[in-house]
């Protein structure tokens, strides 16, 4: 039985005056799986993972999240939505400790102070949980390492309630041993029925890590295909301009 | 379990030390500096000396209490001097057109905070850099106080309002006690509230606050309203201790502020700061200050010496930035 969709967009279009930076996006993204948006610079995949995480609003076209329509949504929405973004800079506090990240906006208080037991203790868990090593969470964030960071940025977005989580670029800058570490992090969340949408350059990472690829050029969807079903050279060739193969054309 | 627990206390109490060293080497300094005045000082040591430094510390303590929390989110304040010189003004003005004591130092404390939500509404809204706002406003509350005055300071106050600079609470006084609880009140904040933090947050990264759903333009606008409301609690207590309202009192008292939240660990770029911090620097400065008189030490040299203190401390601090950073 094929897996019923977490996120559906459908006919999804936005123009920045007379530039059409989306035309009608059609695309699905379901919980357990990794999906991979590539594309040129300019391909529109920042305005789609914006529109996604209710950042910018769409034109036209509709976002359906676990069966629910939405001509837009707002960034308090896409959250309680389940849909978390980790964006490439992070967003990161980097002169707080590891726990105060991981709560940043939404604190436990307990009489009008904060609960830092509660939220220490949870941050364990949660760590343990998504099988994320740092032996000390009263670190401060500036000082760990680019994976280590990711790291916290992605156990943010679950602690949010992230269910569908989009990473954008998530090892960029990172050295060998980093990204293996995040690689490795991204796929234990995916085998723990989140999905996972990532954007990235990197082609070679795409088909390490995703189960379908999606290629974007010129605001419009390319093509969604399995990632079995197609090679590095020829979603290169997309991407350039050459013509979508083996896959649907949206 | 018993491991587990010994483990994160020890967790705790080394990130405790690490993040408290730049307090914990001003205490130390703080020690050494009272050892040699109290050795070469027979007057040092003496209750009235000490209740003396207090005395004059209040003031500075008050307003580096709000400057902290301007600091610590990533802006500054130049306009605390000035507002405390108005607000002192305005109480005095009030009350010598009949306004009763108690609503005339309400309402100046009131225009305080509103002087400084002003200053955090065009700061946070319009977008201007906190230096340029505050050099602006601190020109214009000074402008306020000079005309509302004619230039010439105004003094004789009943003795319900000059209690609160000159008046007696057990061995102490009001602006020892006001300063005192404020700073505790402070701590608690900065420590245990979500206002605290998140005045730790938007100096450290203000974007990252606001993609978390906070709503980060009234916590900073609140933060420069706190420190107005410091400002004008400092006009009242200098305003009462002189009996005398002057249109130029509180000058130049924006830069001891600044100084002391620098030396007690905050960091002018903000996302750091420590109340502990500004209350051991504020103690320090004044045992300095009062420690160079006892010594008979001129004035001019008095100023030297601080200030060449003072530029010390912060480059020391300062190296150990950046070499945090590059950790």
């Amino acid at each position: 039985m094929e897996k019923q969709p977490y996120l559906q967009i459908r006919q999804l279009t936005k123009s920045f005056g007379h530039i059409e930076a989306l035309r009608n996006a059609n695309l699905d993204a379901c919980q357990g799986e990794i999906l991979a948006i590539v594309g040129d610079n300019g391909a529109g995949k920042s305005t789609l993972i914006k529109t996604l995480s209710g950042a910018l609003t769409p034109d036209s076209g509709v976002i359906t999240i676990n069966g629910q329509a939405y001509a837009h949504l707002t960034p308090k929405l896409a959250e309680e939505k389940g849909i978390t973004t980790v964006y490439q800079d992070l967003s990161l506090v980097n002169t707080q400790t590891v726990w105060e990240n991981i709560f940043l906006g939404h604190e436990y208080r307990r009489l009008g102070w904060l609960n830092k037991k509660k939220m220490r203790r949870e941050t364990a868990e949660l760590l343990k949980r998504l099988h994320v090593s740092i032996q000390d969470q009263e670190a401060i964030v500036g000082h760990l390492s680019g994976g280590q960071r990711q790291a916290i940025a992605v156990a943010r977005a679950i602690r949010q309630g992230g269910k569908m989580i989009i990473l954008d670029e998530p090892t960029a800058a990172m050295g060998f041993k980093e990204t293996a570490a995040v690689q490795k992090l991204i796929r234990n969340l995916a085998d723990q029925g989140y999905g996972i949408i990532i954007i990235s350059h990197n082609i070679q990472q795409v088909f390490e890590l995703s189960n379908r690829i999606c290629v974007m050029r010129q605001g419009e969807v390319l093509a969604l295909l399995d990632t079995k079903s197609v090679t590095a050279d020829e979603i290169v060739s997309m991407i350039v301009g050459g013509t979508a193969v083996n896959g649907v054309k949206q | 379990m018993k491991q587990y627990v010994t483990k994160e206390a020890k967790s705790l109490f080394a990130a405790m030390i690490n993040r408290s060293f730049p307090q914990i080497l001003l205490t130390l300094a703080l020690l050494i500096l009272i050892l040699i005045l109290s050795l070469t000082s027979e007057y040092f040591l003496a209750w009235k000396n000490f209740r003396n430094i207090l005395d004059q510390c209040s003031v500075y303590l008050i307003l580096s209490l709000g400057m902290a929390f301007v600091i610590a989110s990533g802006g500054i304040d130049l306009s605390v001097g000035s507002i405390a010189g108005m607000c002192g003004v305005i109480m005095a003005v009030l009350m010598h057109s009949g306004m009763q004591t108690y609503p005339a130092i309400l309402l100046s404390l009131g225009i305080g905070i509103a002087t400084g939500a002003v200053n955090g509404v065009i700061i946070s809204l319009i977008r201007i850099n906190p230096f340029i706002t505050t050099l602006a406003t601190m020109t214009i509350t000074r402008g306020i106080a000079l005309v509302l005055t004619g230039g010439v300071s105004i003094y004789g106050f009943e003795q319900s309002f000059k209690w609160w600079g000159t008046g007696n609470i057990g061995p102490l006084n009001p602006p020892i006690v006001l300063s005192l609880l404020l700073t505790l009140v402070s701590f608690l904040i900065m420590r245990r509230t979500l206002w605290g933090k998140y005045s730790l947050s938007l100096g450290g990264n203000a974007e990252a606050l606001r993609r978390s759903g906070v709503r980060i333009n009234l916590y900073r606008i609140s933060i420069y309203a706190v420190s107005g409301f410091c400002a004008a609690i400092a006009g009242l207590i200098m305003t009462a201790r002189l009996n005398s309202a002057a249109p130029l009192a509180g000058s130049t008292y924006e830069m001891d502020a600044i100084a002391a939240v620098v030396l007690g660990g905050g960091s002018l770029s903000g996302g750091s700061g420590s109340i502990f911090g500004v209350f051991i620097a504020c103690i320090t400065l004044s045992v300095l200050r009062n420690g160079l008189t006892l010594l008979s030490i001129p004035t001019y040299f008095q100023q030297l010496i601080t200030g060449g203190v003072i530029l010390i401390a912060i480059i020391i601090a300062q190296l150990r930035s950046n070499r945090d950073r590059l950790h």
